[in-house]
């Protein structure tokens, strides 16, 4: 597949970027639970054209023996692009680039785990990237947390995920592909509520220290909004059982 | 001061805020603070004093005492391993096997060999070791008929239903022989394999919709459909 | 080296319901011996793959992405393209499976479902070329498992050909040195349509499009890819024991006409 061209213009005159979002707009998403048989808690998420996978196991004994902790369980993330998954394919061997992925969002998601409550266990976390376009880590964090919640595993809270950039001299909210490859600047932010903390912060590029402030302010408002999401679609799976099963009953009395 | 945020017996997530004040904190519940919040997905339940989440997904935590249904997964020199659905594995000790004394090295295995599915109870239990087994008591030992479930561990409770009435209906209503592990695994025994079928499905239907009400009505009619015969009706329940 | 693996011990009971139940001419799921399970397919989910498609197969899910590139051809075929099948059986799919480079297992789904493509000459490698000797395109076809419960190479085959006949390229053409693309999508060249059918021997029962506790207690297995005008493309007998002539033949049978049907269905969704 040839590589899309450089877009002449990032963002045009009336501040419409390419995709025909605003500056401050995030691209749409879609978040579903429980959606895999095998493991045990799943999520998938939609984000823009992102499309991930997200797998949890555990918590579970620990395999090699050597890896496991005595007083907490061991938290194991692996982020993971499909082949398919970006303009030129990507060969199935793990690069460098997603074994640090790996680390960053392993230690983004470990704050949140209760994991004194499993000793000498393990909790695997598969992300599987089927499609890339921007922004991935973070959309993978927040399907992640939602696929730990889904195993039941006990949690302080859901950390939410949203990256911010600069395109044109402009900060600019959850950037595309094609806006990260040609912007001046990139930084995914993932975030807890309740202790109101950033568990993920990392930059690429060049920013001003208020450009970061501004940047920093756009992505936790992006988060909180995300984390409303993603609560509504935990609960969704269960409320929907539960109106199938009761409009049964109904229909049923009246017959 | 006692304040309750959340709308109890209803879905609540990770981190959402249950209360504020001195509540006694029930399962799955912490405190920051002077703020109570829910660890898991699961329902709000207030007892009293008491909050609580019960868990709508998860895994088996072991508990002393509990009646479990594990798989030999590997035959030691001085015992077994077993597989119960758990975070750890647990170990089932050669001397607590009923009959004389420390079998054999070569007889162990034709005791339980590897696969084979033990009705066992949990002796011990703690956070430095993994869970030791028994099969000394009644009921328990080696399964080798009928048909073995496994759901969620946290579905078990309304399997059994309050004072046992869900598993009740469902023994006298397909004719099964049913005893619950309380790590999800579920032994079903029936006169024949379509009493066995509908008792499976029945067990899958309450694991599915534990949550909602009029449950036990709903399977009571799905087992009538299937036009298995139960029990002859008695005057008591069972 | 390929040795005797661990297996996951399956309950012994588990094993004698499935065996009883099939002996009766039962499933575990309620299927006759020739059945197979619900089958849906869902083309063009990933956007930035020329081809893609979404296969479940009762409660196996796979995900196949078709991507074509430019490529030098192998030095004996210099008048041909290249087509490259590759599988992963992640983690994330089953806890059966581990981290790690392709497993024997993955190998040998990916060498089916490749052979059944080639062998079919189910894509025109010619068309393929841009300059004898010095360019081609190459066709990436890349399984990737997302969810275990039995069966997965017919999973991956039905995924793989729908991928492929839902596949959409820019023409590529070569001026000097470089490769240019012409606006406009064109279908991959397909002239052929393998589908592959697996059965499982369990006890001295065959039956079709085995499910995870099937598989795990089969004693053998065979796939036969078949291509649209019914001759067989590939075959590959699996497990440890063996099949009678007789039960071959019943199979090789079986398989033109459960292949003929999906077949059907991998066309109509490919065309949606």
């Amino acid at each position: 597949m040839p590589e899309p061209k450089q877009p002449e213009k990032l963002i045009d005159d009336k501040g419409i970027r390419i995709d025909g979002r605003r500056l401050d707009q995030l691209r749409p998403i879609k978040l579903e639970v429980g959606i895999l048989d095998k493991a045990d808690g799943s999520a998938y998420i939609e984000q823009g054209k992102n499309k991930i996978l997200v797998g949890v196991y555990g918590p579970r004994e620990a395999h090699p023996k050597h890896i496991a902790l005595p007083d907490r369980a061991v938290l194991r993330c692996r982020y993971r692009m499909a082949p398919f998954s970006v303009d030129e394919r990507k060969n199935p061997a793990p690069s460098r680039r997603e074994m640090e992925l790996s680390k960053v969002i392993r230690e983004s998601l470990e704050s949140v785990v209760l994991t004194d409550l499993y000793p000498r266990t393990t909790i695997d976390v598969f992300i599987e990237v089927l499609q890339s376009d921007g922004g991935s880590r973070c959309a993978g964090i927040t399907a992640a947390s939602l696929a730990l919640a889904d195993a039941g595993i006990p949690m302080r809270e859901l950390v939410a995920a949203c990256a911010v950039g600069k395109i044109q001299g402009h900060m600019a909210l959850d950037l595309s592909d094609a806006e990260d490859k040609y912007g001046e600047a990139d930084l995914p932010v993932a975030w807890v509520p309740n202790a109101n903390l950033v568990t993920l912060l990392q930059m690429d590029g060049i920013l001003t220290p208020n450009e970061f402030e501004k940047g920093l302010t756009m992505a936790l408002d992006a988060c909180k909004t995300i984390h409303g999401m993603q609560q509504e679609a935990l609960k969704k799976k269960y409320l929907v059982i539960k109106e199938v099963a009761e409009e049964r009953e109904e229909t049923e009395v009246v017959a | 001061m006692m304040v309750i945020v959340a709308e109890p017996k209803q879905v609540v997530a990770p981190g959402e805020l249950l209360a504020e004040g001195d509540h006694v904190l029930g399962d799955n519940s912490f405190k920051v603070g002077t703020r109570i919040f829910s660890a898991c997905i699961g329902i709000f339940e207030v007892d009293g004093t008491r909050v609580t989440v019960v868990p709508l997904k998860g895994g088996y935590f072991p508990r002393v005492g509990d009646l479990v249904g594990g798989r030999i997964v590997d035959v030691g020199l001085s015992g077994w391993t077993v597989d119960i659905r758990a975070p750890y594995e647990a170990m089932l000790p050669a001397s607590e096997t009923p009959g004389p004394r420390g079998p054999r090295r070569r007889d162990l295995s034709e005791s339980f060999d590897v696969g084979d599915m033990v009705l066992s109870q949990v002796l011990a239990f703690d956070r430095t070791r993994d869970p030791l087994l028994t099969v000394k008591g009644p009921g328990l030992g080696k399964i080798s008929n009928g048909r073995a479930v496994e759901i969620s561990a946290a579905k078990i409770p309304r399997l059994i239903g309050r004072k046992g009435s869900m598993i009740s209906m469902l023994k006298r209503e397909t004719g099964c022989q049913i005893t619950v592990g309380q790590n999800g695994v579920v032994m079903v025994w029936g006169k024949s394999p379509e009493n066995e079928r509908v008792a499976v499905e029945a067990i899958y239907m309450v694991e599915r919709e534990a949550h909602t009400r009029g449950l036990t009505d709903r399977i009571r009619e799905m087992i009538a459909k299937s036009n298995v015969v139960g029990e002859v009706a008695r005057t008591q329940t069972a | 080296m390929s040795f005797t693996p661990q297996l996951p011990p399956v309950a012994k009971l588990e094993q004698k319901t499935v065996a009883d139940l099939v002996a009766n001419g039962k499933r575990i799921d309620e299927r006759t011996a020739d059945s197979y399970r619900p089958l849906h397919i869902q083309v063009g989910l990933i956007e930035k793959a020329n081809g893609s498609a979404q296969v479940h197969l009762g409660k196996s899910k796979v995900l196949v992405g078709v991507k074509v590139e430019t490529g030098t051809p192998f030095p004996d075929t210099p008048d041909e393209g290249v087509l490259t099948v590759n599988a992963e059986l992640g983690p994330l799919a089953s806890p059966l499976f581990e981290t790690g480079p392709p497993s024997e297992q993955a190998i040998e789904l990916a060498r089916v479902i490749d052979r059944g493509i080639r062998e079919s000459k189910a894509v025109d490698m010619k068309s393929l070329v841009l300059l004898k000797g010095k360019k081609v395109q190459v066709v990436f076809v890349d399984i990737y498992i997302l969810d275990h419960d039995g069966n997965l190479i017919d999973a991956a085959s039905i995924g793989a050909l729908a991928a492929l006949a839902s596949a959409k390229l820019l023409k590529a053409e070569l001026k000097g040195d470089e490769v240019v693309y012409k606006p406009g999508l064109h279908p991959l060249p397909l002239n052929n349509h393998p589908v592959a059918v697996t059965f499982a021997k369990v006890g001295k029962t065959i039956v079709v499009d085995p499910v995870l506790e099937e598989e795990q207690v089969m004693n053998a297995r065979l796939t036969v890819t078949i291509e649209k005008n019914g001759n067989i493309c590939a075959m590959q007998k699996g497990g440890l024991s063996g099949f009678t002539q007789d039960e071959l033949k019943t199979m090789v049978h079986l398989a033109v006409q459960k292949s003929s049907e999906n077949r059907a269905k991998i066309l109509a969704a490919a065309k949606g």
